[in-house]
């Protein structure tokens, strides 16, 4: 594995473009997700964050506030993974939307609506990853996805464990957008350290 | 009164009794508890990765099962432990989602757990019991006082091991 970028001190310039990617690739996500609720979505401008593995937690609600993860492989010219985090109310509202009834009760997801779950998170996923690929010129191509609904921090110690292996920091995007709900969705996007080089590159930005 | 002292990601401190020391949300890192139980000092660790040999940043200690556990009973026996009588227990390293893309990474909550028994292993430490694998997240409160280290997980009965 190579060694020669630094996470932490690259991180300014990175974050700057991974801003930039967040907010085009959120807006599409969210366009992506309109459309397949057929409601207005708004959305406010994603905040960048780079957080050392103590703050992930506290910075989504704590470690032990349960959430739903989608989470899938990148292959093609890049390599690495993505997740897509929400807390748990949120998506019980966006599947009661989606399959347009109410919930079936209980603290517990249905096998329906843990696959429309992994529908939204598939949308939401493929179409940041679009926008990524329509930006860079790069082939991203995602896994099917999977699902895990469990403690903020359980479910990001899969992507902190992936950063793990190249420094002390997990980059984290956080949207928020709103229907008639107040909905705050979070994007982690890991690309191992050629890829890092490989977007950067294809920006015309080294 | 007692307190409660938490320990974040990739973090470890110790604990004399009466207090307790947690750690929330343990998916796929593992959690290690040691205690001597006679003086009950005791103390948690929280590490992400199996071994920091094969990786190039490796100064964060409390990041990997080897340098971590080292660095937690070096703290234990320092503050007047005896390193002879420590005992462990453990919990975490689920695979949190039914795949992991890459192949280094391929089942590291196990790979997580066996770089946790070996080393306890090298340093003559026993683990009394453990809570491991499977695929969901867990939350550690550990007491050196009696040695009970409770296990909460979504949906679950909370137990102690």
């Amino acid at each position: 594995m190579s060694d020669k970028i630094d996470l932490q001190a690259m991180s300014d310039q990175y974050v700057d473009v991974l801003m930039e990617l967040g907010n085009i690739g959120a807006g599409n996500a969210m366009t992506a997700l309109a459309q397949m609720l057929q409601c207005k979505v708004d959305m406010k401008v994603p905040r960048v964050r780079l957080l050392e593995f103590s703050e992930v937690g506290a910075a989504m609600g704590g470690e032990e506030q349960i959430m739903a993860g989608i989470y899938l492989a990148v292959e093609g010219d890049i390599s690495g993974s993505i997740m897509f985090l929400l807390e748990r109310d949120s998506a019980m509202h966006l599947v009661e939307k989606l399959m347009g009834m109410p919930s079936s009760g209980g603290s517990e997801f249905s096998e329906m609506e843990i696959s429309a779950l992994q529908e939204i998170g598939n949308i939401i996923t493929g179409s940041y990853l679009n926008s990524l690929s329509a930006m860079t010129g790069l082939k991203i191509i995602p896994s099917i996805p999977a699902l895990s609904i469990d403690m903020a921090g359980a479910i990001l110690s899969v992507p902190a464990i992936e950063f793990g292996l190249i420094g002390d920091n997990i980059l984290m995007i956080e949207t928020q957008f709103s229907d008639d709900q107040q909905i705050a969705g979070y994007f982690i996007l890991v690309p191992d350290l050629e890829s890092y080089e490989k977007i950067l590159t294809s920006l015309g930005l080294r | 009164m007692s307190e409660i002292i938490k320990v974040g990601m990739a973090d470890l401190n110790i604990c004399k009794s009466p207090n307790g020391i947690t750690t929330l949300g343990l998916g796929s890192c593992v959690g290690i508890a040691i205690r001597d139980p006679l003086t009950k000092i005791g103390g948690l660790a929280h590490i992400m990765l199996p071994d920091s040999t094969v990786i190039a940043n490796n100064s964060n200690k409390p990041k990997f099962a080897d340098t971590g556990i080292t660095m937690l009973v070096e703290l234990i026996v320092k503050a007047g432990a005896n390193r002879s009588r420590l005992v462990a227990k453990i919990a975490g390293g689920a695979q949190m989602f039914g795949f992991q893309n890459k192949n280094e990474l391929v089942r590291v909550g196990e790979r997580n757990v066996e770089a946790t028994r070996k080393k306890l292993a090298e340093l003559k430490i026993p683990i009394l019991a453990q809570d491991t694998g499977l695929n969901y997240g867990r939350t550690v409160i550990f007491y050196p006082e009696t040695g009970d280290f409770i296990i909460r997980a979504v949906g679950k009965d909370e137990k102690t091991i």
